[in-house]
């Protein structure tokens, strides 16, 4: 019995994300009495995931996440399930994740559970928690399926080094046979993914003009934080459709959330209610979003943010 | 050109969450049902194709008549025609199939999914539909241009954008960016005549309807604690709680 585990990597760099789903094989491995295998393509240092957990690493050298789709991606899983008979399959609620999950699964024998955010409640049968509902809500999925493909949303476990583990890197190639021909792809200019980040601040309308990003730019340095933007400021070009969070943009789960002059409308909470903790600042002290805050300041953001910087490096130092 | 658009029916975003049934079924009392709203995104696209280079379109949805609404919107709002599959949407999985098996007797050049139902967020049904069909699957796609018998389309990936090319048919996952917001198609008073006039099919499940993912319990967040207001004369105190109490800085 095998546990595998998807882990992707861009430009060198394995993402946080997958590290989260190695740990998650990881507790799950040792629970069953398995062992835990990653899977990754041109990895740089694939010897680097026995921190995670991982007994045995298969490299596929001839192929990048930068360069392949996700069918081949989906049929190589496929093969590899078969071939180490896993009853596991472990990924990232990414969207690569989400795409290969339902291509793997197509097989009658393979369940799919996805937006799960934390470990299985019970194992025979698989129950796993998940979040429903535009994060509204929790769904607890059971799946009858022997084997099972699980993809967790990012920063819900958190990584975990553990090194007790072996390690064995396994080179080969896989077969690519591609229906869909890939012409460029583009990694985007932000520094932090949104969906990995821990730490994002957002702003809103409340800024006033596109110019005055600065001061969220600073901020979002002196935290190490991602940045994020409301649908309206997006929609007006003041910042990049990327950075939209929300019903229609990207939904994000990090640990800390600052909303800055922002007022917080359903279809923007919806994007970020499972925040973990969230900080308003808003001048009106009606703004729907203080009602889903946790910290609040009401005040001008043009005052506010540059204190809230100045204590920041204070308290760093 | 035969394009295919597969409808979700879902509660509207202002909708209340609460469960019945000791949590296992959605309370649906006073609820305004909608179309899906990244399938509304795929549905006037398809509808610029047809303008473009002419299209029939047809809607799918796999759930009971009380759903009949939200494809007579579809209908209005442009396609024309609607099916309904008679069977209880009870996993992606069986939605897919019943697609797949409508699709196995009648051939599309573009299948169009939303990006996921705001429901269950759970994306699954393009792929399911790409894997049984065997047919390329294109997610995340933010803009489509058919030539010919094929296609180039961009996509939003993990942290950036693809254009790649493919040939028809195909299936895309579509969300906003396949036409902007304010191009979204909405049903004219004409629409809502004609389609009073145009096909609304209901057809029953042939296949076997495997049942073997549910879900079992809902729940819902534990509600925040009230926020607590910081003076904006004393931001080091934001930065102290955010330490101590928070323990995230």
């Amino acid at each position: 019995m095998n546990v595998l585990t998807l882990i992707e990597n861009w430009e060198g760099q394995f993402k946080k994300t997958s590290l989260e789903t190695l740990s998650y094989g990881k507790n799950l491995a040792d629970k069953i009495g398995a062992k835990l295998i990653a899977i990754t393509y041109s990895g740089e240092n694939p010897e680097k995931l026995a921190q995670y957990g991982a007994d045995k690493i298969i490299n596929i050298s001839n192929g990048s996440f930068e360069s392949i789709t996700n069918h081949t991606i989906a049929d190589n899983c496929i093969e590899l399930i078969k071939e180490y008979e896993a009853n596991y399959l472990i990924i990232s609620n990414t969207n690569l994740g989400k795409a290969i999950g339902p291509l793997i699964s197509n097989d009658e024998s393979i369940g799919y559970i996805s937006n799960a955010i934390e470990k299985p409640i019970n194992l025979k049968p698989l129950t796993v928690k998940c979040k429903a509902f535009s994060g509204k809500a929790y769904a607890t999925y059971q799946s009858n399926y022997e084997k099972n493909i699980i993809s967790i949303v990012p920063n819900s476990i958190g990584e975990i080094t553990n090194n007790s583990s072996t390690g064995e890197v396994i080179n080969i190639e896989k077969t690519i046979n591609e229906k869909i021909q890939i012409i460029t792809r583009n990694k985007s200019n932000e520094k932090i993914s949104l969906s990995d980040a821990e730490i994002v601040v957002s702003a809103g309308r409340g800024l006033k003009s596109a110019d005055n990003w600065d001061m969220i730019e600073e901020l979002a340095n002196t935290l190490g934080a991602g940045t994020a933007c409301s649908k309206p400021v997006s929609d007006m070009g003041w910042r990049p459709h990327s950075e939209h969070v929300g019903q229609t943009g990207l939904a994000i789960n990090p640990d800390l959330y600052i909303a800055i002059g922002i007022s917080g409308a359903i279809q923007h909470l919806a994007g970020v209610n499972s925040s973990k903790n969230i900080v308003v600042i808003n001048t009106d002290p009606e703004a729907p979003f203080f009602k889903s805050a946790d910290y609040g300041i009401v005040g001008d953001a043009f005052e506010v943010v540059p204190k809230l910087i100045t204590a920041l490096k204070n308290y760093k130092n | 050109m035969n394009i295919l658009v597969c409808i979700s029916s879902v509660p509207d975003t202002t909708s209340p969450i609460n469960f019945i049934d000791d949590n296992k079924k959605f309370d649906n009392k006073n609820i305004t049902f909608i179309i899906n709203p990244y399938d509304e995104f795929c549905l006037t696209k398809a509808i610029f194709i047809k303008e473009s280079v002419g299209a029939t379109i047809t809607v799918i949805h796999v759930g009971d008549n009380t759903n009949d609404p939200v494809l007579r919107k579809a209908l209005a709002i442009g396609a024309d025609k609607a099916i309904r599959v008679n069977q209880p949407a009870r996993n992606s999985k069986i939605v897919a199939n019943c697609i797949a098996d409508y699709c196995q007797n009648n051939s599309f050049d573009v299948i169009f999914c939303g990006k996921e139902s705001i429901d269950y967020n759970s994306g699954q049904v393009p792929g399911f539909l790409a894997s049984k069909l065997n047919l390329p699957f294109i997610n995340g796609c933010i803009n489509l241009e058919i030539e010919g018998q094929s296609a180039t389309l961009k996509r939003e990936i993990d942290n950036g954008h693809e254009i790649c090319k493919c040939s028809l048919p195909l299936i895309v996952a579509g969300q906003k960016g396949l036409v902007e917001e304010k191009d979204l198609r909405i049903p004219s008073m004409r629409g809502i005549m004609t389609a009073r006039t145009k096909p609304l099919d209901v057809i029953e499940s042939q296949i076997d309807n495997e049942n073997l993912i549910q879900v079992i319990q809902y729940d819902k967040p534990l509600a925040r604690s009230e926020c607590k207001m910081i003076s904006e004369d004393n931001v080091e105190q934001l930065v102290e709680l955010l330490n101590q109490e928070a323990k995230i800085i």
